[in-house]
């Protein structure tokens, strides 16, 4: 088809292209950093009108939003939260990912139809009968509690990751590290581990931002110890619009970060969990 | 350790974590929903169903569901076959367009808010151009479309990425030799597309589109965000009934409905696109 266009027409094919790449890249940009200009404008900038479409640096916003009753207290709870929920899910979720790539057991189908059960039903729903369970354990209200049901919803995330960076790494580089003296264990700590730690790292990150960004379970089980979100959706109606818009920006903020370390692995981990 | 016991114990942590954490509160909340004054009843289902607001929030989410994903569908098919054929600035591209996956529902609302509120982006951007001298409010119960609109356009800037991310991978699985030979046997780009990419696409599809769905049956976020009480929607009223309420009863039910709507859209979706037996790439 390439042979019989004629030259204007693949120059006008071409511009049509790169004019859509372009459009798509601002859509993604525009909207950020219209919320970019908001934090870093003036409280009282924010409600002015007609807007500035360039940032004024002024850090009233971002400073009202720090010394905000609540706000640096839910702002920790969420780090920890989620850094919680990174350690538990990758501790949780990559031994059953290695059983995945390297074992054929009986009931590997039904474990896998557990895994992929998990991700095809509305998880946070099921905040609302944990929050009676948490109240009779004690468990209502901790970091630790809200913790656990985010490791829930990032565990699938976790299992197919892992196990998608183990069957990545041939079995034969484990079986000559057990000729040349390793024990199973030895094997994966010296052979495996260093490989796939990269990786590792990405599904902990993915982890992190599942947990970050969770609202609705954060809501239901907090009360006093609100993560971000949580803090956030409760001051929707309330709090004055210029602490939403730094809010928001805090809680984008990771987001950025988190894209650019694990873009690498995004495909790959998609590629194999498809199967 | 034997090696015939290994991957179960290996397995054991997560099976462990799903029942307590999933099958358990599971069975708890279909318990809840159907048990009213200590005996097995429909009450609450009854009751959840014959609210006012039952219609309308159902309806919000079946037609914003309806609007959202196909867009999103379509946004993501036409960036992952763009960046397939990209040779320059894959990765950078790639990137940017995947930037809204690491973005809460919540944040992608209040970016939206700051277009769409009354001394917002899109007031100033139509006054700059003189279409307006005044701002007008425009998340308000006076313009239901604004409103849905504005919950729409979040939800495909937000979401779109999760689809890109699904179908550039399973792209890339399709060996290059399909494509050499449609190109040997003269057929155009846009036949390659219909008959090679598309039908081998089939289990990225449905990933992409049972995990779409699903999720778009769950918008709750990004309505508080955008449309506050303006736009009931099913998880909405879901959060209303557990705290405002404080009726965990017709809470359980409302999940159970959510629950219901998503297992039949998920059955649709794996039938419609299902993969002939046998059939691999």
């Amino acid at each position: 088809m390439t042979a019989v266009a004629t030259p204007d027409a693949r120059k006008a094919g071409r511009w049509l292209y790169v004019t859509s790449v372009v459009l798509l890249c601002a859509w993604v940009i525009v909207p950020l950093y219209f919320l970019l200009i908001n934090t870093l404008s003036a409280p009282e900038d924010v409600q002015s009108y007609p807007k500035a479409f360039f940032p004024a640096f002024d850090m009233g916003s971002l400073s009202f939003f720090v010394t905000f009753n609540g706000m640096i207290d839910a702002l920790l709870n969420s780090i920890m939260v989620a850094g919680l929920t990174m350690i538990l899910s990758i501790a949780i979720g990559a031994p059953a990912g290695y059983a995945l790539s390297r074992f054929d057991f009986r009931g590997k189908e039904l474990f896998r139809l557990l895994i992929l059960l998990t991700r095809a039903f509305p998880l946070p729903l099921l905040a609302l009968p944990l929050a009676v369970m948490f109240i009779r354990t004690g468990l209502d209200d901790t970091i630790i509690g809200l913790a656990l049901v985010h490791t829930t919803l990032a565990i699938p995330f976790a299992v197919l990751i892992t196990f998608s960076l183990f069957s990545g790494i041939p079995m034969e580089l484990e079986e000559a590290a057990w000729t040349l003296g390793c024990t199973r264990l030895t094997a994966f700590t010296k052979v495996v581990l260093p490989l796939i730690l990269p990786g590792i790292a990405a599904s902990a990150i993915f982890a992190f931002v599942i947990s970050w960004n969770e609202v609705f379970a954060a809501a239901v089980l907090t009360i006093e110890n609100r993560t971000l979100t949580a803090f956030l959706l409760v001051k929707l109606s309330e709090a004055p619009i210029h602490l939403k818009f730094a809010g928001g920006f805090i809680l984008v903020l990771p987001a950025l970060i988190f894209i650019f370390a694990v873009r690498k692995y995004l495909f790959a981990m998609w590629g194999i969990a498809n199967r | 350790m034997n090696a015939r016991f290994l991957p179960y114990v290996l397995i054991a942590p997560v099976t462990f974590f799903l029942c307590v954490f999933f099958l358990y509160p599971f069975v708890l909340v279909a318990n809840q929903a159907f048990t009213a004054d200590g005996g097995y009843t429909m009450e609450n289902f009854r009751e959840v169903v014959s609210d006012w607001k039952f219609p309308i929030s159902l309806q919000n989410t079946l037609l914003l569901a309806a609007a959202v994903v196909p867009v999103q569908l379509a946004l993501a098919l036409l960036m992952a076959t763009m960046v397939n054929r990209m040779q320059k600035g894959r990765d950078l591209i790639l990137y940017v367009w995947t930037i809204p996956l690491g973005i809460s529902d919540l944040a992608a609302g209040i970016i939206w808010l700051a277009i769409f509120e009354q001394s917002g982006f899109l007031n100033s951007m139509l006054d700059a151009v003189g279409v307006i001298d005044k701002p007008a409010n425009l998340l308000t119960y006076q313009n239901p479309w604004i409103v849905f609109l504005a919950i729409a356009l979040a939800e495909i800037w937000r979401a779109t990425a999760i689809m890109l991310v699904i179908l550039v991978a399973g792209i890339g699985l399709i060996p290059k030799e399909y494509y050499e030979a449609a190109e040997v046997f003269g057929a155009s780009k846009w036949k390659q597309f219909l008959r090679i990419t598309l039908p081998l696409l089939r289990p990225s599809l449905q990933t992409a589109l049972v995990l779409r769905v699903i999720l778009a049956f769950e918008i709750f976020a990004v309505v508080a965000a955008l449309g506050g009480t303006l736009f009931p929607v099913l998880m909405s009223e879901t959060y209303a009934y557990q705290f405002d309420l404080l009726n965990s009863g017709a809470a359980a039910a409302m999940a159970l409905i959510i629950l219901g709507i998503s297992i039949a859209a998920t059955l649709v979706i794996l039938r419609a696109l299902r993969v002939p037996k046998g059939a691999t790439i």
